[in-house]
């Protein structure tokens, strides 16, 4: 093991004590000491103000890759509720395991998160590890990366995904960096190629797709867009493994504090836009906020969630948690409906991977329009309406 | 207090034109620019500046690179530093965030670490939590914008899936983030353009930074492109013009119903 503790620094404070998520360090005789369950997640290095804890990683260079074996995904849980990215994850999990003959599994990470394991199990999970702690009822970067470094340093999975949401682009660099493990961003394709796992991925606006793969470090790590791979159907599963994993949370050595939270979503189904299988966006076009309200019924009317483009955000008609494109979040819904959106390269960057564009917009030379399957110029004002009508009756028919 | 604000120079994505005959990038004629969020986290850091605060800008390329830590300077940075050399060719994130890391110790005595939401040729925003990890600092991504600093604390206003929270840290913090700005980025004045050229610059090579020769550039990176391509075209679509409202409305629902969309 190559962590130390420098007794000549170490005054037996007991921070390091609290900060280990796995229990291992004891202070003994104003000493700390550190004993076997120690997993090198580094939670103790980052707490100790006297720099007396020294962690050496090796990098995992020539080192027998074999003994790291299955296809592991990071759950996300969201105000009580299992996100659908996380099935999606499974889902892709499944038929990597598959073509490597190894086990597809879930970390669960969270409070009260047991109760989330049948959901796992019946859409093919074999083996689900639990670490369920009071104190990890909310996503702190440094709680989730420290108890996550240490799982993974210890039970030396294969591969990692994780799904590329706002916490999952937090956390997941975060552990790589720790582990010195490679990472790929936002891959929409995951596949194996000579054993290795094959990670594409958009770039340069979504001009180019690369194909990238990490041949030399444990886990191979990627996070994954939401709404681009097949969720894990459901089907009885019986031979489902559960391994609990206990971890201790000291919330008082967190040097990031939740001070207020303030949510804003307008949409009544409160869909986020990544999430969504349809999208009703709005931008300058729409012109006042009051007009969002036409978005928004169609968007209920589908079932889907209403976004928008960074100009409508700007002009305070709709927060930002709905804004698509470069500078807000990326998407790729069955359906997106833009609806007064000229089409900047920045808003198309972040939709363009949708499979159906349909655009709605007075100008006919609208940039936007190059994009879309099926386009209407005209007034939005009066198209969406009778759009919204049209989808209502046709829906109520079927 | 001193900030240290990261940046990178790239080429404009707007710009960028896929070679259909042979399936690659063509670069010749696409302008490299100062990565617009990068400006972005460099405009926060100047507007939360105090008397007597450093704003130093660091950033790792080609010696063309100088141009974009040029542009920081006349926008308002105090100092500027280059980290250019052969072995840092190739780099991923991994070794991009090292590189980077090696260069904020040796500054050393930093307050706050700034980096974009992320850079537009790269889109992985990992950079930035990767260096706050090798530093052993804490991170906020995704922060909207700085409320307030005082003593050893900072507030600031962060995105949430459906909204936002705001936080408090102790410094020394590593803040990515940041595109309150207006998307444009703004061209600094001429006058200010002048006086950069005056403030000081320096370049290090992997000599400065020490550190094993192994994790720089493509000996460091974990990752392996092996393959890039243009993305599969998407098909000429049917715009519907010159017709009335509902007769436009009507033509959608018959198309998307032959086509089973709906």
């Amino acid at each position: 093991m190559s962590i130390t503790v420098d007794k000549e620094k170490c005054t037996g404070c007991g921070l390091c004590e609290k900060a280990c998520p796995f229990g291992a360090i004891k202070i003994v005789e104003k000493i700390a000491v550190i004993g076997d369950e120690c997993t090198l997640c580094g939670a103790c290095v980052d707490q100790c103000n006297l720099k007396a804890i020294s962690l050496q990683r090796k990098k995992l260079k020539d080192v027998d890759l074999s003994q790291y074996q299955d296809v592991w995904i990071v759950a996300e849980i969201k105000d009580g509720k299992v996100r659908n990215v996380s099935f999606e994850l499974l889902g892709k999990a499944i038929e990597l395991a598959d073509e490597l003959m190894q086990d597809p599994c879930v970390l669960l990470i969270g409070n009260n998160v047991t109760k989330f394991t049948q959901d796992f199990s019946n859409r093919g999970a074999k083996k689900i590890y639990i670490a369920e702690n009071e104190d990890l009822k909310d996503y702190h970067t440094e709680t989730y990366s420290s108890v996550i470094t240490g799982i993974i340093s210890k039970y030396k999975p294969n591969i990692v995904l994780y799904p590329a949401t706002i916490s999952g682009r937090d956390l997941a660099p975060r552990i790589a960096a720790t582990l010195e493990l490679g990472l790929t961003a936002d891959c929409t394709g995951l596949s194996i190629k000579d054993g290795l796992l094959l990670q594409t991925r958009p770039a340069f606006g979504g001009n180019i797709m690369a194909d990238i793969i990490c041949p030399i470090t444990r886990p191979q790590m990627a996070t994954v867009r939401p709404n681009v791979m097949e969720m894990a159907s459901a089907n009885d599963n019986e031979n489902t493994k559960i391994i609990e994993i206990p971890v201790n949370v000291d919330l008082q050595g967190l040097k990031i504090k939740t001070k207020e939270i303030i949510s804003a979503s307008s949409s009544e189904c409160g869909i986020p836009v990544c999430e969504a299988d349809i999208i009703v966006s709005g931008g300058r076009g729409v012109g006042c906020q009051e007009n969002f309200k036409i978005l928004e019924d169609l968007a209920n009317v589908l079932k889907g969630a209403v976004g928008a483009s960074r100009a409508a955000v700007d002009l305070g008609w709709i927060p930002k948690s709905q804004q698509v494109g470069q500078s807000g979040t990326t998407v790729s819904p069955r359906i997106y409906i833009a609806c007064g959106i000229s089409g900047t390269i920045q808003h198309l960057v972040g939709m363009k991977s949708s499979d159906i564009i349909i655009a709605i917009n007075k100008d006919p030379e609208a940039p936007i329009f190059n994009v879309a399957n099926y386009g209407i110029v005209g007034d939005l004002c009066e198209v969406v309406p009778l759009l919204t009508e049209a989808l209502k009756k046709r829906l109520s028919e079927n | 207090m001193k900030f240290i604000v990261c940046v990178k120079q790239v080429p404009d994505t707007t710009e960028v034109k896929i070679d259909p005959e042979t399936n690659t990038l063509i670069r010749e004629g696409v302008p490299s620019i100062l990565n617009p969020f990068d400006q972005f986290a460099l405009e926060e850091a100047i507007k939360i500046r105090q008397e007597g605060d450093e704003i130093i800008v660091i950033s790792m390329g080609p010696p063309q690179a100088k141009k974009a830590l040029l542009k920081c300077l006349a926008l308002g940075a105090d100092k500027a530093i280059l980290l250019s050399d052969k072995a840092f060719a190739g780099a991923d994130t991994w070794a991009t965030s090292y590189t980077l890391t090696q260069c904020i110790r040796k500054i050393g005595d930093f307050n706050i670490v700034f980096c974009g939401l992320q850079a537009i040729d790269g889109d992985t925003a990992q950079v930035g939590p990767e260096i706050a990890a090798q530093l052993g600092i804490p991170q906020i991504t995704y922060v909207e914008s700085i409320e307030k600093l005082e003593g050893k604390k900072l507030e600031a206003k962060v995105q949430t899936d459906d909204g936002y929270k705001i936080v408090e840290a102790k410094l020394p913090v590593l803040i990515t983030g940041i595109t309150s700005s207006s998307f444009e980025p703004t061209n600094p004045p001429m006058m200010s353009i002048m006086k950069a050229n005056k403030k000081p610059f320096s370049t290090w090579t992997i000599d400065d930074l020490g550190g094993s020769s192994d994790n720089y550039g493509l000996n460091g990176s974990l990752t392996e492109v092996i393959k890039v391509y243009s993305p599969p075209a998407r098909q000429q679509g049917v715009v519907i013009e010159d017709e009335k409202p509902d007769a436009a409305v009507l033509k959608l629902i018959e198309l998307l119903s032959k086509d089973k969309v709906i």
